[in-house]
């Protein structure tokens, strides 16, 4: 049987505010982003930093929650249209965790996608963004691809990123966004 | 011309939009998951707008939050500004953001290097 205390535990260590396990609907994300923004409010966090982190809060849910309309699209299996999703703060630094199921074939394509915007420096990114916002194609629900590169642009910091092989047809992907007091 | 009044709600921002007076606003929040389906009634009427438009429009953009699906979205519309513009229409677009919010502004200048019309960085208090 899982061990509540040590998830607690291991939860408490972490600082996480918000944790979360499931499918990720609109009203999900609404629910998860008035309770972090009065949090954030709560701990009086000065209103620039207030800004970066609901902002990357709001990019990286949405990316989950495109990815997921993505998923059941192309697939019944109901397992694999979770998600997971976390957010702590350690040492003054806030921590937002994703992790998601994605198809093997697709994985080579984000993890491209990602390297690439890691190796931009603060000026290519913001030239990339605008280049993709002006011709980058846009997809029926909206997104354009530009959910990835608004975080590394905000978070002035790379993409911290890991694909761990499930099986045959899966891995999971996470991504560890870390939003620095100043 | 129809005029277009939408009111804001924890994802939407409020929009007005008076074709008589040529004046548009947009303010609050925009961060729908689905943006597309939100701003195609103000892309529409900009497209009608143009046929005949005011010879001063001006536009003023408020915007606490905004997502990188509205960002596509509110390019759209800038480039329907920037077609009325170039028809004979004064085009001024008010970009306001926080004292503070870099992010914001920088936001603000990404579509200013994009979009040929005057824009105006507007600091608030």
């Amino acid at each position: 049987m899982l061990d509540i205390y040590d998830f607690y535990n291991r939860m408490e260590r972490n600082n996480i505010m918000l944790s979360f396990k499931g499918d990720i609907t609109s009203e999900l994300l609404t629910s998860i982003l008035q309770i972090m923004e009065s949090k954030l409010d709560n701990m009086q966090e000065e209103p620039k930093i207030k800004k970066k982190v609901y902002n990357v809060l709001v990019e990286s849910l949405q990316n989950l929650y495109h990815h997921m309309d993505e998923q059941q699209a192309t697939d019944n299996n109901n397992h694999i249209r979770a998600a997971i999703f976390m957010i702590g703060k350690v040492d003054g630094q806030y921590n937002i965790i994703t992790g998601n199921y994605i198809q093997n074939p697709n994985v080579s394509g984000l993890k491209t996608k990602l390297d690439h915007i890691n190796t931009l420096s603060k000026e290519e990114l913001k030239d990339y963004y605008k280049q993709v916002l002006d011709n980058g194609m846009m997809s029926e629900k909206g997104g354009g691809g530009l959910g990835m590169i608004d975080i590394a642009r905000k978070t002035g910091q790379k993409l911290n990123y890991n694909f761990m092989p499930v099986d045959d047809m899966l891995s999971f992907f996470t991504l560890n966004i870390k939003i620095a007091q100043s | 011309m129809e005029k277009i009044a939408i009111e804001g709600s924890p994802k939407t921002p409020t929009i007005n939009f008076d074709t008589d007076k040529g004046f548009l606003e947009i303010k609050g929040r925009s961060i729908p998951e689905n943006s597309i389906e939100f701003y195609k009634p103000l892309v529409d009427s900009l497209e009608k707008y143009a046929g005949k438009p005011q010879s001063v429009t001006n536009v003023n953009i408020q915007l606490e939050y905004f997502n990188t699906s509205s960002s596509k979205c509110i390019l759209d519309v800038f480039k329907k500004l920037e077609a009325i513009h170039k028809g004979g229409s004064a085009v001024t677009i008010n970009w306001h953001y926080e004292e503070d919010d870099e992010d914001m502004l920088e936001a603000g200048e990404d579509y200013q290097a994009i979009i040929n019309v005057p824009f105006k960085m507007i600091q608030m208090e």
